[in-house]
């Protein structure tokens, strides 16, 4: 069988390369804050464990360009990246030896780079394996989980970002509040949007009234939002101290939670009423041909047939608000956006790193798994 | 598109009613941008006793074009990336490119746009180049899939007619493709614009100049009456545009279906 070359595959062993000689994989800082500079990529390499990555990413790269099975090129691009984390790691004492104690080896634009490639090649291959949802999920949270196996045994405990995570003793609590912000206010808007989505349904005119209302609400800046509802808020906390004592005041969760209801509502409103909309008329015809009641009609078919689009829906709505509450950090809402702004404010790149990428992985793994549900809901609906 | 005839009434009437939601807020833009002053009074109650009412530091003139110009840069020069992207992807050799370019499209909507601000400073320090960058990035989500969107829906029969005229494959994209596609590519623009007018306020937070940094040193001086300006600013800015590309969006689909 002659060899066939995938641009694709091509176009990202090309930009491997190109990283590998362009860019540091890792930094040495003089200090927390000081940027520092690259570790030169002749010093690395006289390292064991970047010579195993070295080793397996030249073939991995090779079969990469080539019309191979996709689960030989997802399984080698995995393999690769963690061998390449656990290179960084298993090399960085040898690396910090001889500098000061307040030395720091931060990972360099060539790491994050290479991250990225190896996550391209890793999805490009995923598609093309076409896997089912929940396997595919299962794939996905086993391989995350390996990687922060290898962390949380302290692999990384040499480098600046695991430091700067040592030194946050509540890193897992503002994950729990981050999330509980973000769905909290998700709660009442589905109590509150669903029956409004199935009323736009049933009526064109509360729809004509409701949806450019809620559209208008949705275009508000969040930070404008935020400060927007801090005024009543902050109103009513001084003319009622009883309230401000049960935390509705202008400053923290209570402008947030707020805002985020009303950003809420839109995604939920209006794919509501389009899942309803695109339901069969023969089907709901035949069911009330069998006697069903307006209730069970409801209940037994038009919500169930409507999941799938009012899930997709429901991951607008989830992935906005877990970005938004990074927001709602700027005025004490907590969350990883403290982290953010804290690190923004001391220009302390691995404390905004370590509030940035928890928000960015919780907000993919919650589009992950709604994206399973929609495919799963989608399958019995058939 | 409505000829319109200014002697006309019923005509400049149709035309105020159908622009209203452009109108409103930008004659409410306008006001507070340039009479800012006429509001003390109503805005001294919520200024703490002997802080300024009226935010001084700069003009709202001034911050306004600032944050104008972050958000035209940006998505201009996003939507010239994001179009071609989505054009060469669509072509028959593109089409390595095509099942992870649609995926990167749907995932990367899922990254925060403040998590995008907040990593670009790191890569190019403080002041306006991170929120250029971070609105750059994020604007080329939604043009991108829209354009693929828009471009995919054109019908296989159109372009085989066009063909059949005998139109090369240059010439069915410009005047045939582009065109049937362009309001479901403004939808994108729209979308990105939006996104941007709020990622730039949130991006005063890494000393990009806008708006942002009103409701800032409101947040920071405990002065309500700032960020009662600096958000309803904002707001009405957002609200204008996106009214004003819902304009032109239904004009250029009025346009196609006549």
């Amino acid at each position: 069988m002659p060899f066939r070359i995938d641009r694709l595959g091509l176009t990202l062993a090309v930009a491997v390369a190109l990283v590998l000689v362009l860019l540091p994989l890792l930094n040495l800082q003089p200090n927390r804050i000081l940027p520092g500079s690259g570790v030169p990529l002749g010093e690395l390499i006289a390292q064991p464990g970047a010579q195993r990555f070295i080793l397996l990413m030249i073939p991995t790269a090779i079969l990469v360009c080539l019309r191979v099975h996709p689960a030989l090129k997802l399984g080698l691009s995995a393999l690769s990246l963690l061998v390449l984390i656990y290179a960084l790691g298993s090399d960085s004492d040898a690396l910090l030896a001889g500098s000061s104690g307040f030395a720091r080896l931060a990972l360099g634009s060539g790491f994050w780079a290479l991250l990225l490639l190896l996550g391209l090649m890793m999805t490009d291959a995923l598609i093309k394996l076409e896997l089912g949802a929940l396997l595919r999920l299962l794939l996905i949270v086993g391989y995350l989980a390996a990687l922060f196996a290898l962390l949380a045994n302290g692999l990384w405990d040499r480098l600046s970002l695991m430091l700067e995570y040592h030194n946050q003793p509540t890193f897992w609590q503002q994950g729990v509040r981050h999330l509980l912000l973000a769905l909290g206010s998700i709660l009442p808007a589905l109590i509150v949007g669903v029956p409004l989505g199935i009323r736009c349904h049933r009526s064109p005119r509360v729809r004509a009234a409701l949806i450019p209302v809620l559209s208008l609400l949705q275009t508000i800046p969040s930070l404008a939002m935020f400060g927007l509802l801090m005024i009543p808020l902050s109103l009513l906390a001084l003319s009622f101290p009883l309230l401000a004592e049960f935390g509705i005041r202008g400053i923290g969760v209570a402008p947030a939670v707020l805002a985020l209801f009303l950003y809420s509502l839109l995604p939920i409103v209006s794919n509501t009423a389009a899942g309803f909309d695109g339901l069969d008329p023969a089907v709901l015809q035949a069911a009330r041909g069998m006697g069903m009641s307006r209730r069970q009609m409801l209940w037994q078919i038009e919500l169930p047939l409507a999941l799938p689009v009012m899930l997709s829906g429901l991951r607008i709505v989830v992935t906005m608000n877990i970005g938004l509450v990074a927001v709602a950090g700027l005025i004490g809402g907590g969350g990883y956006g403290t982290y953010i702004f804290q690190g923004l404010g001391q220009t302390a790149t691995d404390l905004v790193l370590l509030g940035t990428l928890p928000t960015i992985l919780l907000a993919f793994l919650a589009a992950l798994l709604i994206d399973t549900l929609i495919a799963m809901t989608q399958r019995e609906a058939r | 598109m409505p000829a319109l005839a200014a002697t006309a009434t019923p005509n400049a009437f149709r035309f105020l009613l159908a622009w209203r939601g452009v109108l409103i807020p930008l004659l409410l833009l306008l006001y507070l941008a340039l009479f800012t002053s006429t509001l003390t009074p109503l805005l001294q109650s919520l200024t703490p006793v002997g802080a300024p009412v009226i935010y001084i530091r700069d003009s709202f003139i001034n911050l306004i074009g600032w944050h104008l110009l972050l958000v035209v840069l940006s998505i201009a020069a996003a939507s010239l990336i994001a179009i071609t992207a989505a054009i060469l992807v669509s072509r028959p050799s593109g089409a390595d490119f095509l099942p992870l370019a649609r995926s990167l499209a749907n995932l990367g909507q899922t990254l925060p746009p403040v998590a995008v601000l907040a990593l670009a400073v790191p890569a190019v320090g403080f002041g306006s180049w991170p929120a250029l960058i971070a609105l750059f990035l994020y604007g080329l989500l939604p043009i991108f899939e829209n354009t693929l969107a828009g471009l995919s829906q054109v019908r296989p029969e159109i372009k085989e007619a066009a063909k059949g005229i005998g139109m090369g494959p240059m010439q069915v994209l410009w005047r045939v493709e582009l065109p049937l596609a362009l309001p479901v590519i403004i939808t994108g623009v729209r979308l990105s614009v939006i996104i941007s007018i709020g990622t730039a306020t949130i991006g005063s937070t890494v000393a990009a100049k806008g708006l942002g940094e009103v409701i800032i040193a409101g947040l920071l001086t405990d002065n309500l009456s700032f960020i009662l300006q600096g958000g309803v600013i904002v707001a009405l800015m957002a609200m204008l545009f996106d009214a004003l590309f819902q304009r032109i969006e239904s004009c250029l689909s009025l346009g196609q279906n006549s």
